[in-house]
């Protein structure tokens, strides 16, 4: 095993483990989190690509990926935490509702629902107002 | 590189233009939105016009690359039939919208509070549904793997915050949650991505085409970036995040989210399985066959029990994407192992149709709810009497999603169907036919509370003509898909490899 497959199974390994992160952690600044640590194991995954692909020569095309990807990977984690902390001041949870858990008073779960319970729940006046309101 | 001098500027037109009216929408300004959507709509419609003219004279394919930087190491564009048909799709599609966006948010002369809902609708819808715009085109364009992570990313990125444009909690939680999956999606993109260039070296598509990627590694990128773009594209079980999201967002922003955004990746996923790796007969196009099933028969139901008229259409949604997937396993039914051309040009066909029915259908919505100020369908009792242009509108664009001839739903559901009786494929034509039904039932439920009379709404907004006739205007073009469809057939199986 060389060094470079080190780099390589060590990045599979970090995406793996942010992926896990970003589905299986309740809180969002976790999720992001996991979302980045997810993206620099894709990083190192190229970086070792680069040597391999040409012995002689790294391969600049790898590189440049990484700068690019470190780049979006900013505007989304910017985005994403920005959303984070509106979803926290407004729904007073920096959860998705449905990662709550389950003890939580019944009228705040049906407030925050997304999908069942909303339907549930019926549309009241008020969240359709805000949704038709142009 | 045959006429690339000529084709190169409208391919970076379509693509340059949107963002860069993008940019002038952003500044807020009334004046500035105003500017920027003209600018977005103008320079595409241009762009698409000038790509008709300079498409076709034998060669199937137009290629450009950026600042005569080829592949490996530059941008290559390419043009071909596929690509041409999306864009001119999307283009008359967002036309429509933008205008009605103009009307939807009101007197931009005057921008309300920066937090109410109607006021951040007004300052940012424009910009952010350029920014789709001017994404979306550089998908259908693009001719290698990293550019279309980069465009996808900004997609999702876009479209997560069209989503929260209501202020409401459901639609801040709704859009968190739609970015969330976006995010994770595009990730298991770039790794296939990565994987990819590992094996190949080469990110570019057609490069990839040539070298018959076969072995562990490339099916594995291959599934990372599937199950990826599937998650995006809201394919069964992984569309939980779409109803709420596409309900929360404004009308038009509903009606890019739902029509449009959803075959960006949808269209990655094809490029993928039938012009990169060529996948044949397996268990792989059966499963996603299957997936597609599923959403068709339960995204049909779940519309059929939704109380919300929105939300319905958001479901309407899932099902309908089902019909894409549904067309990989009858797509490697050809003759002696080759692709099925009716299978092809019928799936895009429905993409098509759906793209603009939908679009009709959502903008139809939008303006009830505009004049009702709920969402409910109880609250749309008797709006038929009141809106009959819109009432039409919906009708006509749910009837061509059921595929009552003659539409273009029409087209696309019978050539799938040739497509599934050619192979003797009896469970996939029934599967066809009961989606049809279904769609209908969901359909015909609206228009029933929109007819009734008993228990008209209280209150009652004017709803601006502008809004009406615009989707009055994708309604008829859903149905006149209908009529010309051998154009639109010949270009779209002139794109299969």
């Amino acid at each position: 095993m060389t060094p470079l497959d080190l780099y390589t199974l060590a990045g599979v390994i970090l995406f793996a483990a942010g992926i896990h992160a970003a589905l299986a952690r309740a809180h969002l600044v976790w999720k992001v989190l996991g979302l980045n640590v997810a993206g620099g194991g894709i990083f190192l995954v190229l970086l070792a690509a680069s040597p391999r692909v040409d012995p002689a020569v790294a391969d600049p095309v790898p590189q440049a990926m990484v700068l690019t990807g470190i780049v979006v990977a900013v505007a989304a984690s910017a985005l994403a935490l920005g959303l984070a902390l509106r979803v926290a001041v407004r729904t007073g949870q920096p959860f998705l509702p449905e990662d709550l858990p389950a003890d939580l008073p019944e009228d705040l779960l049906e407030d925050l629902a997304g999908d069942a319970a909303a339907d549930a729940a019926a549309n009241g006046a008020g969240d359709a107002a805000g949704d038709a309101a142009g | 590189m045959t006429s690339g001098l000529d084709s190169i500027h409208w391919m970076t037109l379509v693509v340059l233009g949107p963002l860069v009216a993008s940019m002038v929408a952003l500044a807020g300004t009334p004046r500035t939105l105003r500017l920027g959507l003209a600018l977005g709509v103008g320079s595409v419609l241009v762009g698409v016009g000038g790509l008709w003219l300079t498409f076709g004279g034998g060669d199937p394919v137009l290629r450009n690359p950026l600042g005569g930087w080829g592949a490996p190491l530059g941008i290559d564009l390419r043009l071909d039939g596929l690509a041409l048909v999306m864009l001119t799709m999307t283009a008359l599609v967002g036309a429509a919208i933008s205008l009605y966006s103009t009307a939807y948010f009101g007197d931009i002369s005057f921008l309300p509070l920066r937090d109410s809902p109607a006021g951040r609708g007004a300052r940012f819808f424009a910009p952010l549904w350029l920014l789709l715009w001017s994404a979306l085109n550089g998908i259908y364009l693009s001719g290698d793997l990293f550019n279309l992570y980069v465009l996808i990313e900004i997609l999702g990125l876009g479209a997560a915050a069209l989503v929260t444009l209501a202020v409401t909690p459901k639609a801040t939680v709704a859009g968190m949650r739609y970015l969330l999956v976006s995010l994770v999606g595009s990730l298991a993109f770039l790794m296939g991505v990565a994987l990819l260039y590992v094996v190949a070296g080469t990110l570019s598509l057609e490069l990839l085409a040539e070298e018959g990627l076969q072995g562990p590694l490339p099916a594995a990128a291959l599934a990372l970036m599937t199950v990826g773009m599937a998650a995006k594209t809201a394919l069964f079980p992984l569309h939980a995040w779409l109803p709420p999201a596409h309900a929360a967002a404004p009308a038009p922003g509903s009606a890019v989210l739902s029509a449009l955004v959803v075959k960006g990746s949808f269209y990655i996923i094809v490029r993928l399985w039938v012009d990169v790796y060529g996948v044949g007969p397996g268990p792989a196009v059966f499963v996603l066959g299957l997936l597609g099933a599923g959403a068709i028969l339960w995204g049909s139901i779940l519309a059929l029990r939704q109380r919300s008229l929105k939300r319905l259409v958001a479901y309407s949604t899932v099902a309908q994407l089902g019909y894409l997937f549904v067309m990989f396993p009858l797509l490697v039914s050809g003759d002696g192992g080759g692709w099925n051309v009716d299978a092809w040009t019928g799936g895009f066909y429905h993409a098509l149709s759906h793209g603009v029915a939908k679009a009709a259908m959502f903008l139809a919505a939008g303006s009830m709810s505009y004049a009702v100020a709920r969402d409910d369908l109880s609250a749309i009792s008797g709006i038929a009497h009141r809106l009959p242009m819109t009432f039409l509108a919906f009708g006509l664009g749910g009837l061509s999603l059921a595929g009552i001839p003659p539409s273009g739903g029409f087209v696309a559901k019978w050539l799938l169907l040739r497509a599934a009786l050619a192979d003797g494929g009896w469970g996939w034509a029934l599967l066809l036919t009961l989606g049809g039904l279904l769609t209908l039932a969901y359909v015909l439920m609206v228009l029933r509370y929109a007819i009734d009379r008993t228990d008209p709404p209280t209150t009652f907004r004017p709803v601006p003509r502008r809004m009406e006739w615009t989707a009055m205007g994708l309604a008829l073009l859903s149905v006149l898909l209908g009529f010309r469809a051998v154009e639109i057939t010949e270009l779209l199986a002139g794109a299969l490899p």
